[in-house]
């Protein structure tokens, strides 16, 4: 090889180098967060993360299926007898207890998303022995609360984030 | 220095060859005059756009050009968002309810109509080209939200041509029904003059000259073209500036490297 | 390529993983510990600009292709998806547009560099033939990724362009049929040109590996023209060019993020922001920029068919420029006469490129006319001529003394002493 020694101060010679190395260094990791951050959801798909659902119309006893990030949600207005019946099972022995009140905004209003938490299916509305859903897949029974009671899901129907904008409007999400 | 020569010589190329396509890529090819260039806020490398022109230009597109020019690029949403007029989220989704859309079917499977909403997109004047040409004498009314980017010279372009109509029409010039305008490549325009002193009542006060009524509605569709257009200059500011100064740190390194290099 | 120098594996999992697949070794041998004419300039750090752009060009290109649809009715619209809805969509799009001029414009200085110091000449010739198989591949790709936008310029451009297939006597009409998928440019064809896009940047990777190859056996010319004698002339690629490259690439970047940041539309046509109208032919339909002088070539030719062979041509004929300039002084530095025919085939180049985006009529015409005619006479006419009659200038002894005092060049009678003797050089390699 030609002959190259070096004739600076070691110590000089490496501050640059590690300067330099450095500098080059986080140019280069920096470059890679676009590169992800592309892989997150664009502005089309974050816009659609909340939607608005009307209530207007539901009749006491009635309810709506909304589209939310894919899934569905049961929005339930439940009559005066069906939130006794919820509220009364508090104390039962449920395979997930949660009390009724934990899982409701507003008592005359359920709002869950439409999936049962065995495998993944839609669960029928006003079928079951529970006064609520059942799912035919596996035969899970859910009550006026959303809550399991019967049948191998785990877990309760999962109550997404949600807020009455008004009292017609519902933002989930 | 043996490395700027060097440097030179490269970058020697790139100018000329930057040279000879802008040659081709000439300032309003074709048209009779030369765009006016009124300056606008967002050109050059520190470029913003004047957010009170964008939400004016966006009253003038509405109000008047929307009748036959769809924007289907945009959502309502894209008006609140950092970057362009920056409506409030309030007053967009007031501005959406306005218009109305045709979404599924009810259980009778009639259409359901319901009024829109952010997520939706600009309300189509027409529901196809054939029925826009038919309902504009057989000349089609392009789609607005690339028109800055798809005219060479765009925004000067647009300016001109919206402050441009003319009453007088040259002597030699036959252009049958159509409308003359001098900054149209032929001088013989489809689009009849659009905007006239007073069109618009603008929100804020503004007085609606044609002049100002152009210069806004240019704004507002340059943005409309390209919204990410401040976000890309800012970032371009500090990328510029890490390469310079890493290009210092290696033109350093490189020099103390090869000086024992003979 | 001397072996003074060997690898020698340091620690035990070296020494382990040196036994069974010796990639330790074979890093330090081509990239690190390399040796390398010390007398390269700035010119030489192309190949490794290019490889920063392939590479960019193939990530971002995999990273669009996750957003982007294939289909007619899509394309541009997911397009614009990516440039407004998708985190950072614009800054991956643009790169990636720019980023194909910024590969052309590389290779183009790339390949004037080969031309001016004979790299392309013994023994490096398959070098070269495998860089012009680069070279295609690149057009190829770049032609197709120009149609997937979609716009009216990737439309009638393919239209244009494929329809000179049909200019083939005989097959062209059902080869064309065969590559359209149909009787126009249309889904099938994007939706193709989309596979194929996606592929070929990694057959040019395949191939530039081989290049790379090549270039290790022979070793790298450098800008005397004379081949490297002991290891006096030579430093390891690493850290010296190494650094040396990365500087001209940041040099290169500055550049190319200029165009990204600040301009980023200028090297494209605006009517490919207007979506693709198989009704409504644009004005004047024109490629982009790196096409423009084999654009101006085809229209150059009165004939159809003699045009798309000429325009083929002008990259055929560099397959043969080994046997077309023979003679043995390499460097354009010693060659004073084939220095001025050089120069003015850069120029004529550049007229080229100038010319493809006007219209063929008059002096345009007149003059693309001219600069082709001199464009294939350089290769075919002047290169085999001044082979034989050029008297190269007095050349230095080899690299080392190259850039010392002038004492001891040689007489000048018409053989460079520098000239290398093939025969000695191949004993001095392995």
């Amino acid at each position: 090889m030609t002959d190259t020694t070096d004739n600076q101060d070691p110590s000089r010679r490496d501050f640059l180098y590690i300067t330099t190395a450095v500098f080059g260094a986080t140019g280069a990791a920096s470059l890679a967060w676009p590169l992800i951050d592309q892989l997150n959801p664009s502005a089309s798909v974050s816009a659609l993360s909340s939607i608005e659902a009307d209530i207007s119309s539901i009749p006491e006893g009635g309810s709506l299926k909304v589209a939310w990030r894919g899934k569905p949600i049961f929005i339930r207005r439940r009559t005066k007898e069906e939130i006794e019946i919820a509220e009364k099972d508090d104390s039962l022995d449920l395979p997930h207890p949660e009390k009724d009140l934990d899982r409701v905004k507003n008592k005359e209003w359920l709002v869950v998303v439409g999936v049962c938490t065995h495998l993944g299916c839609i669960p029928i509305a006003d079928s079951g022995d529970f006064g609520g859903w059942f799912c035919p897949c596996h035969g899970s029974h859910y009550d006026i609360s959303g809550r399991i009671r019967k049948g191998p899901a785990p877990t309760n129907l999962e109550v997404p984030p949600y807020e009455f904008v008004n009292e017609n409007i519902i933002k989930i999400g | 220095m043996n490395i700027f020569k060097n440097i030179f010589k490269n970058n020697f190329y790139f100018f000329l060859i930057l040279f000879i396509i802008s040659g081709s890529v000439s300032a309003a090819e074709g048209t009779t005059f030369k765009n006016q260039k009124p300056g606008f806020s967002f050109e050059g490398p520190f470029g913003k756009f004047d957010k009170e022109s964008l939400k004016r230009g966006y009253q003038v597109y509405s109000e008047v050009c929307s009748a036959c020019h769809g924007m289907k690029q945009l959502s309502f949403r894209n008006l609140s968002q950092p970057g362009g007029p920056e409506f409030s989220v309030e007053k967009v989704k007031a501005i959406a309810s306005g218009y109305s859309i045709i979404d599924g079917t009810n259980e009778y499977g009639e259409p359901i109509e319901r009024s829109m909403v952010l997520t939706d997109r600009f309300p189509k004047p027409y529901g196809s080209k054939d029925e826009a040409k038919a309902a504009n004498n057989g000349a089609y009314p392009p789609d607005l939200s690339l028109i800055v980017k798809a005219r060479v010279d765009g925004y000067n372009y647009l300016y001109s041509l919206l402050n441009g109509y003319e009453e007088e029409i040259p002597e030699d010039l036959d252009i049958g029904d159509l409308s003359y305008n001098p900054w149209f490549p032929g001088g013989a325009i489809a689009m009849y003059q659009p905007l006239y002193d007073e069109s618009v009542e603008y929100e804020d006060g503004t007085i609606a000259t044609i002049d100002q009524m152009s210069y806004d509605v240019t704004n507002f569709l340059a943005w409309a073209a390209e919204p990410t257009m401040e976000e890309r200059k800012k970032l371009g500011f500090i990328v510029m500036g890490f390469l310079f100064i890493f290009l210092i740190l290696m033109y350093l390194s490189v020099n103390r490297l090869f000086k024992d290099v003979h | 390529m001397n072996h003074d120098y060997q690898y020698t594996p340091k620690n035990g999992f070296s020494k382990w993983l040196d036994k069974r697949l010796p990639l330790m070794r074979f890093a330090d041998e081509n990239l690190l510990s390399f040796p390398t004419p010390k007398n390269l300039n700035y010119f030489y750090t192309f190949g490794f600009i290019l490889t920063m752009c392939l590479v960019t060009q193939i990530i971002t290109g995999i990273v669009l292709a996750m957003h982007y649809v294939p289909n007619t009715l899509l394309a541009f619209d997911s397009i614009e998806h990516i440039m407004r809805d998708v985190n950072y969509g614009w800054l991956i799009r643009y790169t990636h547009s720019n980023g194909a001029s910024m590969f052309f414009l590389a290779v183009f200085i790339h390949m004037f560099r080969g031309l001016y110091y004979g790299s392309y000449k013994e023994p490096r010739e398959i070098i070269w033939i495998l860089g012009v198989v680069i070279f295609l591949l690149m057009i190829i790709t770049g032609f197709m990724g120009y149609v997937l936008p979609w716009g009216q310029m990737s439309f009638w451009g393919a239209t244009v362009i494929t329809n000179l297939v049909a200019t083939i006597p005989v097959i062209g009409e059902p080869v064309l049929t065969l590559l359209l998928g149909g009787y126009s440019v249309d889904n099938p064809t994007l939706n193709r040109f989309f596979s194929l896009h996606y592929l070929l940047p990694f057959v040019i990777f395949g191939v530039v590996i081989l290049h790379i190859w090549a270039l290790h056996v022979t070793g790298n010319n450098n800008p005397t023209g004379i081949e490297v004698k002991d290891s006096k002339d030579t430093i390891s690629f690493h850290p010296y060019y190494t650094v040396k490259d990365l500087f001209a690439y940041i040099v290169f970047l500055l550049m190319f993020c200029y165009f990204i940041f600040y301009n980023p539309n200028i090297l494209g046509h605006p009517d490919n922001y207007i979506e693709a109208d198989p009704m409504l032919t644009p004005a004047h339909i024109v490629p982009e920029w790196y096409l423009l002088p084999f654009y101006a070539i085809l229209r150059a030719v009165p004939d159809k068919l003699m045009g798309v062979l000429l325009m083929f041509g002008s990259i055929v004929v560099l397959f043969f420029l080994p046997w077309l300039d023979t003679m043995k002084v390499k460097s354009a530095r010693y060659r004073p006469l084939y220095k001025i025919f050089f120069l003015l085939f850069v120029v004529s180049c550049l007229l080229l490129g100038y010319l493809g985006a006007k219209a063929p009529e008059g002096i345009y015409l007149f003059l693309s006319r001219v600069s082709t005619i001199y464009y294939f006479a350089f290769f075919l006419v002047i290169m085999p001529v001044l082979s034989r009659i050029e008297k190269p200038l007095p050349m230095p002894i080899g690299i080392s003394n190259s850039a010392l005092n002038n004492s001891v060049y040689d007489s000048g009678d018409g053989i460079a002493s520098g000239a290398p003797s093939y025969a000695m050089d191949s004993v001095n390699r392995h």
